[in-house]
């Protein structure tokens, strides 16, 4: 599997990411700087965290613009499988490729912590090495993580099955206290309508090494890998 | 001569004498640009003129010690061609004075500190002493400094990973902000300061000068009176995501060859960075200000000089380099000047619009930089508290919970959830254990982190708490397997024109001192803050010690959380020291007597003995005793894990003094083979005692009501939440 690390000024977990990707997959992604206007041809494209642009006047709003993007957005359209996480799921919502928007957290504060995540779709290549229901330990670590949108959109997104993850309980309920930002219906992870594009607040790279004290990232990682050379 | 000539009303935080200096060095009055520049140069801040006689006398040497201080930070060898460079700085007054981005810059000026020497910051830690509770402003300043700490660090992508914070009422006006930076670098490719060479370019890179933070090193160099909101222009602004930008164009750069020498502009800002890379390198500097990258129109040279806008750096490179470094910080997008170069004749001249700003002589500048013999008298011994003179609580559960939730022992996950301590995806150790563990990258080592003081010992006995400061960081690198490298420092007390105060500064730097060489522990780089005080009203002395140590194996390390069914064993000896503790102080307020005494050479054995049991992994678990003692060591490690314990209680101390008095030298370890270990530790003329064992949800201490966990943890880790939420 090749894949590119998207890099914007400001991003910070493009070198974990591609630790992780470079573990599950025995070789090292290609980091993208956000200038370039055309991308070599690649299997995955991560957008990785961060605070890409400074999370100037809004997480995810300049860098939607950045040169590289709209290249970004056309492979993702054409079916490429492309991450975005944390920061890079603030991005994908503000190009439009997932809908909805995060927003401050509803503690008003930064929080960095494990979360449980249930796993609400298996049926993709980035959660396929997960069961249904399966409760994950992935740790959050952001200051806008409340998902947003309005109820026709949420309701189409648990029609098509596009919530990929939510926050829970170490026994899997979705429950309020689970909800570390206050996100509509606990949605932690997302899926475009074809299911090629998922942005996620959890960070599966930072649960993908046993120095980590957990890895239960690491399955995404894997899964994509599978399925890619598949 | 100049004598003769009207003095300035305002010698800018210089007194008389060292005005009557500066005449005869300039041989002429000097300019309102030139006095800044030595006001600056000659604050306490810049100089240490109060604390750099004692500060001498610190031990810094050592096989492992590539630089010590005098550079941007100290720089220490861990093997495999690479270096730890560290250090720890405060940012108290600005704090004060505007919380959020007092602490912000902080950590901006430290991660600076690190990276100009060409490390990759990996690690942040910071030391934070707030007033009481109870006062109006305390909840304002722990908001603000804890979102500033994090809002920056999180940004930049260093994770924070260890930290302290006291509450006591003498912080009331005079909050301490310290923080530290750690990061690695190949170990030849350090970078410092020195110019060396004339001809060279002096470029300069980041943020546009603004009129921010203009006298900021002076402001922190005088107590504060009543007016301290109106010092708020002297505060910095930062720029994280400028930082973030500033540290990738550095490091990309500094993989070439281009840069001679390279100052981050702190502390009087241009001023000090371009002084001290001419005095370190015996060359003069001329600085054409015209091409200073400026913020707004209509700056004086005053104002260009001693500006503190953050994020900047200045360099010297090597000729026909410039335009690969422009290259580099074009892609990076910062504003980037040539503005000067070295030249022969040993002098700092500024130009502007064709004429000359200012020309002083580099080397008296800094030669001739006052330094005080300050007259200082001894902190008078307290008495020793016997256990006798303390009551028994009647209770042991509610005593034990309502020192879990006192403000200086009750959980901080309020605090370190606000910070990024993962990103970088090396954190081993997370927040809330004895220190911090972060991966070297791409190995299987780690380095160990902590800052440690406690400011009621060094306040009722300076040359003690100095001692337990250097030993409690030691201990706490110890208790997760890692050998201890060296300190950093930050000296944080009242105004040294006391002679109480200067004798609380002698005392402590004397037990640190002291510390250091029974440990093997240099200091490799520090920073003083004097003058915290308002209105005549000193803080408690606070002498932080930033400690990093090396784990060889990250496969052999060890937390605080206990495992299942493992026999619990204390090392070393229990006198039952109650004087000073924090038992005492919750149970009867007021009572302050001697502080334990830190015997060194125990220390040394104790601590050698621990590390060698979890390098041969006999230990499932192992925790430094600290504040609070034996039981609340015994809560801390029971709620890392949510696996209770039963305790026994021995005959010959009454039980509070067993319990929670702070004798030192001494770590709770657990273990699966207790016989194997206690024998180990008579071979090795350790104390070592079997105090109980792990299991349940419960806490037991024989013969009393068990405690639960549950309720224990409600209380620790309900306080600062609650405290908080409180409008």
């Amino acid at each position: 599997m090749t894949a590119a690390i998207i890099v914007f000024p400001g991003s910070n977990c493009d070198r974990d990411t591609a630790v992780a990707l470079e573990a599950a997959s025995g070789r090292a992604p290609r980091l993208i700087w956000h200038r370039e206007t055309a991308l070599p041809k690649v299997d995955l494209i991560v957008i990785p965290g961060g605070f890409a642009y400074g999370d100037y006047l809004r997480a995810g709003a300049i860098a939607a613009h950045s040169p590289i993007m709209r290249e970004v957005v056309a492979r993702a359209h054409a079916g490429v499988p492309t991450l975005g996480i944390c920061n890079g799921f603030q991005v994908l919502t503000e190009t439009g490729l997932l809908p909805g928007v995060l927003t401050r957290n509803a503690s008003l504060r930064f929080v960095c912590r494990d979360v449980h995540l249930r796993v609400e779709q298996t049926d993709s290549v980035f959660t396929c090495k997960y069961r249904p229901d399966q409760v994950l330990r992935i740790p959050v670590a952001h200051m806008d993580g409340n998902y947003i949108a309005d109820d026709t959109t949420l309701q189409e997104l648990e029609d098509h099955g596009q919530i990929a993850l939510r926050y829970c309980d170490a026994d899997g309920a979705a429950t309020a206290e689970a909800n570390p930002n206050g996100a509509q219906r606990n949605i932690a992870g997302l899926f475009n309508r074809r299911r090629n594009v998922l942005g996620l607040m959890p960070h599966p790279e930072r649960a993908a090494d046993p120095h980590h004290g957990g890895t239960d990232g690491r399955a995404l990682f894997a899964g994509l890998v599978e399925m890619i050379a598949a | 001569m100049s004598n003769a000539a009207p003095r300035p009303n305002d010698l800018m935080g210089l007194s008389e004498p060292e005005y009557d200096t500066i005449l005869e060095i300039m041989g002429r009055p000097p300019n309102l640009t030139e006095l800044g520049i030595f006001s600056v140069m000659w604050s306490e801040h810049c100089s240490y003129k109060s604390s750099r006689r004692w500060l001498k006398t610190l031990p810094t040497e050592g096989p492992q010690v590539i630089c010590g201080p005098g550079e941007n930070a100290g720089v220490v060898d861990i093997g495999d061609g690479e270096a730890v460079i560290f250090k720890i700085e405060s940012h108290n007054h600005p704090s004060f004075i505007e919380p959020y981005q007092g602490a912000a810059t902080g950590v901006g000026g430290i991660m600076r500190d690190v990276f100009t020497m060409g490390a990759r910051p990996v690690a942040n830690l910071n030391a934070l002493r707030f007033g009481s509770p109870d006062h109006p402003k305390t909840r304002h300043l722990v908001r603000g400094v804890v979102a500033g700490i994090g809002g920056y660090g999180n940004c930049i992508g260093v994770p924070t990973v260890a930290g302290e914070v006291n509450f006591d009422p003498a912080y009331n006006g005079n909050i301490l902000v310290n923080a530290m930076t750690v990061g690695i670098a190949p170990a030849d490719r350090i970078f410092y300061s020195a110019a060396a060479g004339v001809g060279l370019p002096v470029v300069y890179v980041g943020s546009k000068t603004g009129r921010d933070g203009i006298h900021g090193a002076t402001m922190a160099s005088a107590e504060f009176g009543g007016d301290a909101a109106e010092k708020r222009p002297t505060v910095q602004v930062g720029d994280p995501f400028t930082e973030k930008l500033l540290l990738e164009a550095c490091l990309e750069l500094m993989a070439t060859d281009a840069i001679v020498a390279i100052q981050d502009m702190g502390a009087a800002g241009l001023t000090s960075s371009s002084v001290e890379m001419a005095s370190k390198g015996n060359v003069g500097i001329e600085l054409d200000l015209d091409r200073v990258p400026l913020r707004e129109t209509g700056m004086t040279p005053y104002e260009i000089m001693l500006s503190e806008s953050q994020e900047r750096m200045l360099m010297v490179l090597k000729p026909g380099h410039e335009p690969a470094a422009m290259a580099i910080f074009e892609k990076w997008e910062l504003d980037c000047a040539v503005i000067g170069e070295t030249v022969d004749h040993g002098r700092l001249i500024l130009r502007t619009a064709g004429s000359i700003a200012a020309d002083i002589p580099v080397p008296p500048l800094v030669a001739a930089a006052p330094e005080y013999d300050r007259p200082w008298t001894a902190t008078p011994p307290r008495p020793v508290l016997t256990a006798a003179e303390v009551p028994q609580q009647p209770d042991l559960g509610p005593a034990l919970c309502r020192l879990m939730a006192c403000p200086d022992l009750a959980s901080r996950r309020w605090i370190w959830e606000q910070y990024d301590h993962m990103v970088m995806a090396d954190t081993v150790q997370r927040p809330g254990g004895d220190a911090g563990v972060v991966r070297v990258h791409g190995s299987e080592k780690g380095l160990a982190v902590t800052t440690d003081c406690t400011p009621r010992y060094v306040h009722a006995n300076p040359i003690e708490g100095g001692r337990q400061a250097v030993a409690e960081a030691w201990r706490n690198l110890t208790a997760v397997g890692a050998t201890p490298l060296a300190i950093t420092n930050n000296l944080n007390f009242g105004n040294p024109e006391r002679p109480e105060i200067m004798g609380q500064l002698v005392g402590a730097i004397q037990g640190i001192s002291e510390a250091c060489l029974a440990l093997d522990c240099p200091v490799v780089s520090g920073n003083v803050s004097l003058y915290n005080e308002t209105e005549g009203s000193a803080i408690l002395p606070t002498p932080v010690i930033g400690a990093v140590g090396l784990l060889p194996d990250l496969a052999v390390t060890t937390s605080l959380a206990f495992a299942a069914n493992q026999a619990i064993v204390l090392i070393g000896k229990t006198a039952g020291w109650l004087g000073c503790s924090l038992y005492v102080r919750e149970s009867c307020p007021g009572e302050t007597m001697a502080p334990p005494p830190v015997d060194l050479a125990a220390e040394r054995r104790n601590g050698d003995f621990v590390r060698g049991l979890i390098a041969d992994r006999q230990v499932t678990a192992c925790h430094d005793l600290a504040d609070g003692g034996l039981l609340v060591a015994v809560a801390e490690m029971a709620l890392a894990a949510d696996i209770g314990a039963t305790i026994t209680l021995p005959g010959d101390l009454p039980a509070h003094a067993w319990l929670f008095g702070e004798d030192q030298a001494r770590y709770l370890v657990t273990t699966a083979n207790p016989a194997d270990l206690l024998a180990a530790a008579i071979q090795a003329g350790i104390p070592a005692r079997r105090i109980g064992h792990t299991g349940g949800a419960s806490l037991t201490v024989s013969g009393t009501a068990p405690i639960s966990l549950a309720d224990l943890s409600a209380a620790h880790e309900g306080w600062l939440p609650a405290y908080m939420a409180t409008a």
